[in-house]
């Protein structure tokens, strides 16, 4: 039980890293990803709204949805329920904690067109996770959507005294670097045997 | 009856736009993670590209349509369910007639919703233009989306596998990089292609 949990939060981290191998949320990652503390408070916000959005979801799949017989509203009914999940956060947080809100608050708005979240519930029910599993699974995918965000962060901080080819200023170098990235997260694939 | 030129004075320019000066994935570096994850082959390219224009082209011309109907406050909210609404037509469409190919595509079909070309069309155009300019506007973006992951999926798959929409090309001497198929061939192609792209568009300024 405790092994499989470790598994999944490992799997969803490292060897199959939401961003560099499932390319979900590349955008935020191309976009977001110019300084180490900007990376750090969208990645904080977004594990937070996975986490949370794992949860609900599961519960409205789980006990509205698959009992009503209604599975083909899948997607409008996630979509929904995230983009209101992160309105209530944001005025939750703006009311409880202003400091937070200041750290977080700008970023809050952007992780709705975020694809890692609807992508992530939509994996949780492809593979049929239990509700513990699935809050594991939004946790270490949104760990590993900072880690890969920060990464990225750090390089480009560098970058920014390199001479590049003009052409490739920008998104492609970006991407070249993502895809280095990628060839080595993919080292760690022997961690997890299966 | 107003006649054509009336409704829409440049229908050209809304058209050609997409294709390649406000190219949505060469130019404005959006809906990255279609383009990246479906493109191990032409194929899968080509489906995904004609699903987004579907899904692109429907929801501009029911939010054109109603543009004026829509209150401002949930807009976001209003486009987001009327794309869902066609994405759920698409997959389903898909599941039931090309069901190999919608397997392979996976969870990138629902995915669409979330696309950002297609929110941000209908936040910049669809929702203040006529419906004849916005049906334009979209199926130029839908195209020239297309364009690009056929583009992309075709180079992958010559360099992963020999092979374009599955007619072998390279012979047999050909030995195929693995990596090409793989997630981290896909950021280094796509990274080459708007390097390329950009070049050639510096070179015809000057």
């Amino acid at each position: 039980m405790i092994a499989n949990l470790v598994l999944i939060f490992i799997a969803a981290t490292i060897t199959q890293n939401f961003v560099l191998t499932y390319f979900l949320g590349v955008c935020p990652f191309i976009g977001v990803s110019r300084k180490i503390e900007h990376a750090l408070g969208m990645g904080a916000a977004t594990t937070f709204v996975m986490t949370l959005a794992a949860m609900v979801t599961w519960l409205i799949y789980h006990l509205v949805l698959m009992r009503f017989g209604l599975p083909f509203l899948q997607y409008v009914a996630f979509i929904i329920v995230i983009a209101s999940l992160v309105q209530i956060v944001e005025m939750f947080i703006r009311k409880t904690s202003p400091t937070l809100y200041r750290a977080l608050g700008i970023y809050l708005p952007l992780i709705t067109t975020n694809c890692a979240i609807l992508g992530l519930t939509l994996f949780m029910v492809l593979r049929e996770y239990t509700f513990l599993e699935s809050v594991i699974f939004g946790l270490g995918a949104g760990a590993g959507f900072t880690l890969a965000l920060v990464i990225m962060a750090g390089i480009r901080e560098e970058l920014e005294c390199c001479d590049i080819p003009k052409p490739l200023e920008g998104a492609g170098i970006t991407l070249i670097i993502a895809g280095f990235l990628a060839l080595s997260f993919m080292g760690f694939g022997g961690l997890i045997s299966r | 009856m107003k006649n054509l030129q009336e409704i829409c004075p440049n229908c050209n320019k809304e058209f050609c736009k997409g294709l390649w000066r406000q190219n949505p994935i060469l130019i404005q570096v959006l809906g990255m993670c279609p383009a990246l994850a479906v493109t191990t082959k032409a194929v899968f390219g080509f489906s995904m590209g004609m699903a987004t224009t579907f899904v692109l082209v429907c929801s501009s011309l029911v939010i054109s349509s109603a543009r004026k109907l829509i209150p401002p406050e949930v807009r976001i909210a209003t486009f987001t369910v009327i794309i869902a609404t066609f994405v759920t037509c698409a997959d389903y469409f898909l599941k039931a007639n090309f069901y190999t190919i919608s397997k392979e595509l996976g969870p990138y079909v629902p995915l669409i919703v979330v696309n950002c070309i297609i929110l941000g069309r209908q936040e910049a155009f669809s929702s203040r233009n006529n419906v004849l300019a916005s049906f334009m506007d979209a199926l130029g973006m839908g195209l020239g989306f297309s364009v690009v992951l056929v583009l992309l999926g075709s180079i992958r798959e010559l360099l992963g596998f020999g092979t374009v929409f599955s007619y072998q090309v390279l012979g047999g001497w050909f030995q195929p990089w693995v990596v090409m198929a793989l997630p981290a061939g896909a950021f280094i192609t796509l990274g080459f292609l708007v390097g390329f792209f950009n070049w050639i568009n510096a070179k015809r300024k000057t």
